[in-house]
């Protein structure tokens, strides 16, 4: 406990725990804050209540096994989770994913980027008291899973995307299954932004709150939406395109006044841009193609090549009992999350393990901008905050 | 692609040499990507060199992690992550550090947002990092023993 001055002359400073069982901190952020009156002096993060040690056990699993814990760790994004760490994979063996199995990521990376921004609009709006948005977005969420349902056989941790490929061939009629939410979806934003945008609560909450500036936002590494939100147009799929990125039209959303309003309104118009992606990416599927690289020894063979081919069904035994094993080296893959920059630093000391997976997950980096944010504005501004960084805590504490 | 990556890399090694002909110790180009090897005694000048000098202006640093070579020696390995966004270039800073006195100078005075990355090799590699403004443990309890990814620790937790 401190004193400041203030307006009414030096007063003492009050400590509040915010969290971590708080329901606008989205999981179990704890906060500390120093409160003058209901203005915050300083705030604490505090982090770690969900701590799993993915990173870890990863060490203990081979490298096709540790898929299935990448969905965990940012758990609105499983497939691009997938992605970052399959890529990284891939770097480490040199191989080359064919044209059609990119797509399909691309797809339903895409389709996982929209549902995530309607999660965290649904959810922001529920933390600034506008409960309606939450049900609307969750409806259209349902229809998202009801594909990867159909596609994975799950609905959230799908582990689809697996080193050199995808799981399966994409099932019958997903093409229908995509158009029809693909033609839904434009429709339904004019309704969010109808019920939102111009909402004179939702822009008094919002606009002039939590202003950090461009150079500030990059000294702090945050990347993602909050950067583009401030004027800077960094986005990997344009900057450092990975699996075809560079063959797609799509414009990188982005605002200058960089509050929570220029947030907002970037990841509305980012869900726009996914969906014109979903368009072009289903228009580049083919219908007929494979669907991984084949590479003897790392990628298991088809099952009916295992059947007829003694090798096949060796190479097959030797994948999952023993694992493969990459040429002893380090590579790092970044892909473009909804929250940010996901990279994936895998190290390889020639084993079937890998020796070091390591995630760079954007809620983690993103939060540390948080204490600059909530600095001199209200408690309730600070939830406003932490909504708009957008943090999912499976990633920051993996 | 992989031209560009080496083009790249001998603009960082000439900018930096010329600026300390001990900067780079060692230059590693494997799959695309380019790793520069630092001493440790001139980690912090060389990243503030990578961020100053106009013709580098590597402003964003993306990651910070650490390996763990156990029982080899150096058995740290740093791995900084730099990204240019005007040149839109990315590059790899390695620095070792031994297992006897693992530590590193911070470089939280040259990229902010190196604060909590380095929280976490702390926290969990045991790393000190001088002149960290806030190193205190970020993942675990403050009462955890010992440091979990380091490779001697077991998977299944101590007992």
């Amino acid at each position: 406990m401190t004193t400041v001055d203030s307006a009414i002359g030096t007063t003492k400073t009050m400590v509040l725990n915010m969290g971590p069982q708080h329901p606008s901190t989205h999981g179990v952020l704890r906060v500390v804050l120093e409160l003058d009156g209901e203005n915050v002096v300083s705030a604490v993060p505090d982090l770690g209540y969900l701590h799993t040690g993915i990173e870890k056990s990863c060490e203990d699993k081979t490298y096709s096994q540790a898929i299935t814990l990448t969905d965990r760790i940012d758990y609105l994004n499983p497939l691009g989770n997938n992605l970052a760490y399959c890529l990284a994979v891939e770097k480490l063996l040199g191989l080359e994913v064919p044209k059609r199995a990119q797509y399909i990521r691309v797809m339903l990376v895409e389709l996982q980027r929209i549902s995530s921004h309607l999660v965290w609009l649904g959810t922001h709006a529920l933390d600034m008291g506008a409960m309606s948005v939450m049900l609307y977005c969750f409806r259209e969420r349902e229809e998202i899973l009801k594909i990867f349902e159909r596609f994975a056989g799950q609905r959230m941790m799908t582990s689809f995307i697996r080193i050199g490929g995808v799981a399966l061939q994409p099932p019958a009629g997903w093409r229908e299954m995509v158009k029809r939410f693909v033609d839904m979806m434009p429709p339904r934003i004019d309704e969010y932004e109808a019920l939102l945008t111009e909402n004179r609560i939702w822009q008094g909450r919002l606009k002039g709150i939590g202003y950090l500036s461009p150079e500030k936002l990059v000294a702090l590494s945050t990347t993602g939406p909050g950067l583009r939100a401030a004027g800077v147009p960094y986005d990997n799929r344009k900057v450092f395109p990975y699996s075809s990125y560079e063959e797609f039209q799509f414009d990188v959303p982005t605002r200058t006044e960089s509050d929570c309003y220029a947030r907002y309104l970037v990841r509305v118009a980012e869900i726009r841009e996914s969906v014109k992606i979903v368009r072009q990416a289903m228009d580049k599927i083919t219908d007929e193609g494979v669907i991984k690289a084949e590479v003897p020894g790392v990628i298991p063979p088809e099952r009916e090549k295992m059947k007829t081919e003694m090798e096949a069904l060796i190479y097959h035994f030797k994948i999952f009992t023993e694992g493969f094993s990459p040429a002893p080296g380090e590579a790092y893959a970044v892909v473009e999350s909804p929250r940010g920059e996901l990279g994936c630093f895998v190290a390889s000391d020639g084993s079937p393990k890998p020796l070091r997976v390591h995630f760079r997950g954007p809620s983690f980096v993103n939060l540390q901008a948080l204490p600059d944010m909530v600095k001199g504005q209200l408690i309730a501004d600070t939830v406003a905050c932490i909504g708009t960084i957008d943090i999912v805590l499976g990633e920051v504490d993996r | 692609m992989t031209q560009v990556a080496n083009a790249n890399a001998s603009v960082v090694v000439e900018q930096l040499r010329a600026w300390n002909a001990q900067a780079v110790a060692q230059v590693l180009e494997y799959r695309g990507e380019t790793t520069f090897v630092i001493p440790r005694e001139l980690l912090r000048a060389v990243a503030f060199q990578c961020r100053d000098n106009p013709a580098l202006s590597f402003n964003l640093l993306s990651d910070a992690t650490c390996v763990d070579r156990f029982p080899l020696e150096p058995r740290f390995e740093l791995n900084y992550q730099l990204v240019s966004l005007q040149r839109r270039v990315r590059v790899r800073l390695r620095t070792s550090v031994s297992g006897q006195q693992p530590t590193v100078e911070s470089l939280v005075p040259v990229w902010q947002g190196a604060n909590w990355m380095e929280r976490e090799v702390f926290d969990l590699f045991g790393i000190r990092f001088d002149g960290h403004p806030d190193l205190r443990r970020i993942l675990l309890p403050d009462g955890f023993e010992g440091f979990p990814l380091r490779r001697d620790f077991p998977v299944e937790g101590k007992r």
